[in-house]
């Protein structure tokens, strides 16, 4: 039928422009490539951390002591990971943990130490092992501390000398700090101390109190002012507040980027956070929430929308036919 | 004064004081369309809906958004979105609505080109149509200024710095379109006005043209046959409906605009709940920075072939070859020197002609938005650019020697 082939051409030359435009042009403007032209694709490896991702950057650098290096740490981490954590033994090498992870909400050498009530539920075991061993290695950014300065956590290094301690204190955190979390607590933990969400009224200090007073609402506007001040000096730029965040970054982005920010973004200060896949999925929940509450409804009601157009489109075709019946 | 008599009913009162029937019976019941069309011929009516369906959605947003620098990125994410019941709703049917609408003016426009549509008697249907092209844009380019995000801010600051005119450097006219150096409040508050109140006005009263440009010429059919209205309509009146040439716009005609528009707004409202990032660019939601430029600035997909025209030459050149190609499309009916009106497959050359044009636009669009810095995507922008300037000429050529095609009885 003449009309059918008509829809036909209009909707080949229709989608091949929006395949033009949208999935190949993002491709295409979105592609990495190493020094030699290849592309470089970057995944997600499900929120697991064995330094795969590092190892290979440090290659494209052509850094052959960096590769070593980055080699032998994960290499190790690795060994520790198998060794038989005691989570008894590791309670007391927690209470180091707690002279800085305290909650008291003050920053210390750029950030306010994040509290570890959900360590375990919401961050990769691996991870974990990987940060206590060398902070900045795990975190992807050594490249940050290489000449001048070292990690706040740096001092982590002279409370677990060997990797026993490590394993049992991760079989701790693993034990006694996992259980429910709910996404509000995950985003807290992991991405608070550097992010603001203003639609969530969260800032650096957490969440705002509500205040009686004006001045005691600018006397805490002051305070964050202060600590976003040291953040900013301690990463470089004061980092973005993400209330948006989950509308502006497509998913893949927002995986690969939390996973291993250096993926994306090489050579910013953000370090990896190390979530497990359990607390990827809490904080992407919490990013949702504050940036697009209307999701769930959206999928709801979508369908009871275009059923009723499905139906608006088959009585308007009855209604076509009756009236063009005897026309030819 | 006119006559007034006791009315019996709303319909007889209204009648003797603004003619009702007869408006009825001119504007829809014996409003002739020809019989011979295909859905193509309902874009006009889609087109209206669409318009419709962005008013009406643009209300419910005027009522909540702010037009400040400082609150109109949080007045649409925040308050619209979250706060507001089924703010998201509309926003999302503002949005995909202003893009899709462009899809459907492609359409139409494709469609009165292919059937040559504009020509003797309906110069004036394509020039009334190619001035609310124009103003779409504009309303398109000024709505999305008011978001206030990243891109919103970066294609204004692109799209106005053209107005420098090149090695012009008319810089004293850049700002003052912007009413300051950079995009800011003055820049967005004018653009608000704009794009709630001038432009609405003026392609409110485009559309009543565009109507009426139709009236005496007729819309045009599949065949391009030249149809005597009067006596179709005379036939159609003495009940011989399949002897007639001709439907009468209500409710024959209009029967079949609603399916289509019913299938039409299945399509819509995929797109507004299930995939519209093409028509809301995520890097939007990031609000706007005047320190942050993003790794690419490309404009929305619709603008995309114009865009192309102006990137690939050098500066003043691009500029020359992007106002020539504004303003191309409108001399079609003029340039096209052809005495048939028939469909492009009867055309001979014509029908080749409009291929190309086709193809040419759409790999202009994606040459667009892709990378330049890709020589490849470049040369390719470049060769289908210059093909793109050559188009006209080689219209009036081919055009000049068309064969009159003699119709048969």
């Amino acid at each position: 039928m003449r009309e059918l082939k008509i829809f036909a051409v209009v909707a080949f030359f229709s989608l091949l422009t929006y395949y033009l435009v949208e999935p190949y042009a993002h491709h295409a403007m979105h592609k990495k490539v190493d020094a030699e032209g290849h592309e470089i694709h970057i995944e997600s490896h499900g929120f697991t951390y064995d330094g795969t991702d590092d190892i290979a950057e440090a290659e494209r650098k052509g850094d052959a002591a960096l590769v070593t290096k980055k080699k032998a740490f994960w290499s190790e981490v690795k060994t520790i990971a198998a060794l038989k954590g005691d989570a008894a033994a590791g309670e007391a090498g927690f209470g180091m943990c707690l002279g800085c992870h305290n909650g008291a909400g003050v920053n210390m050498g750029g950030v306010i130490p994040p509290n570890l009530d959900h360590a375990g539920a919401i961050y990769d075991k691996n991870y974990l092992i990987a940060l206590i061993k060398d902070p900045a290695m795990a975190s992807n950014v050594d490249h940050k501390y290489a000449d001048t300065m070292m990690h706040p956590m740096g001092s982590v290094s002279t409370m677990f000398t060997d990797n026993q301690s490590i394993a049992d204190v991760v079989a701790y955190l693993g034990a006694k700090k996992a259980g429910d979390v709910t996404a509000k607590e995950a985003f807290n933990e992991a991405c608070v101390r550097c992010h603001a969400v203003r639609y969530t009224k969260t800032t650096q200090l957490g969440d705002t109190p509500k205040f009686k007073y004006k001045k005691d609402a600018l006397a805490h506007e002051i305070k964050v002012i202060e600590e976003q001040d040291m953040v900013k000096a301690y990463m470089g730029k004061t980092p973005p507040d993400l209330s948006m965040m989950i509308r502006a970054r497509s998913e893949h982005f927002m995986e690969t980027f939390i996973e291993n920010p250096q993926s994306q973004l090489a050579g910013t200060s953000m370090p990896r956070v190390g979530l497990s896949h359990d607390g990827y999925e809490k904080v992407k929940e919490y990013l949702t929430e504050a940036g697009d509450p209307s999701k769930k409804a959206r999928e709801q009601l979508g369908p009871w929308v275009i059923g009723f157009f499905v139906l608006f489109s088959i009585l308007a075709f009855l209604w076509k036919k009756s009236m063009w019946r005897d026309l030819h | 004064m006119a006559h007034f008599e006791k009315a019996n009913n709303v319909n007889e009162w209204l009648d003797q004081r603004i003619g009702l029937n007869t408006l009825k019976r001119v504007l829809n019941t014996e409003y002739w369309i020809p019989k011979d069309i295909n859905f193509l011929w309902a874009m006009g009516m889609v087109l209206a809906a669409t318009f419709g369906i962005l008013v009406v959605s643009g209300i419910f947003l005027l009522m909540y958004y702010k037009p400040d620098a400082n609150l109109a990125f949080d007045s649409v994410n925040y308050t619209i979105m979250s706060e507001v019941g089924y703010g998201w709703l509309w926003r999302h049917i503002h949005g995909v609505g202003a893009s899709i609408v462009f899809l459907i003016i492609y359409i139409h426009m494709f469609t009165g080109i292919y059937y040559s549509s504009y020509k003797k008697g309906r110069e004036l249907i394509w020039l009334s149509g190619m001035g609310l092209f124009v103003a779409f844009s504009a309303e398109a380019f000024s709505g999305y200024m008011l978001p206030w995000g990243q891109m919103s801010y970066w294609a204004g600051m692109v799209i106005t710095n053209l107005f420098s005119g090149g090695s012009l450097e008319a810089y004293g006219l850049v700002e003052w379109i912007r009413g300051d150096y950079v995009p800011g409040d003055a820049y967005l508050t004018r653009f608000f006005m704009l794009h709630v109140f001038l432009i609405p006005l003026v392609i409110i009263g485009l559309i009543v043209l565009h109507f009426g440009t139709l009236r005496i010429p007729h819309v045009n059919n599949q065949e391009g046959a030249d149809i005597d209205f009067e006596e179709s309509a005379d036939l159609w009146k003495a009940g011989k409906r399949a002897e007639s040439k001709v439907i009468p716009f209500s409710p024959v005609f209009l029967s079949k605009d609603v399916f289509v528009m019913g299938v039409y707004f299945i399509l819509f409202f995929y797109l507004v709940f299930y995939n519209f990032d093409f028509a809301m660019d995520p890097v939007n939601f990031d609000p706007a920075d005047g320190l942050k430029t993003p790794a690419h600035i490309y404009p929305e997909w619709y603008f995309l072939w114009s865009y192309e025209i102006l990137r690939p030459f050098s500066k003043d050149v691009g500029l020359i070859a992007f106002g020539i190609a504004q303003a191309a499309l409108f001399f079609l009916p003029f340039i096209d020197r052809s005495p048939n009106v028939a469909p492009a497959h009867k055309r001979g050359l014509f029908q080749i002609w409009f291929w190309v044009l086709l193809v040419d636009m759409i790999v202009l669009t994606a040459m667009g938005k892709l990378p330049p810095t890709d020589p490849t995507f470049a040369f390719i922008g470049l060769v289908s650019a210059v093909l793109f300037l050559l188009m006209g000429p080689a219209l009036v050529i081919i055009t000049m020697f068309e064969k009159k095609i003699e119709k048969g009885a």
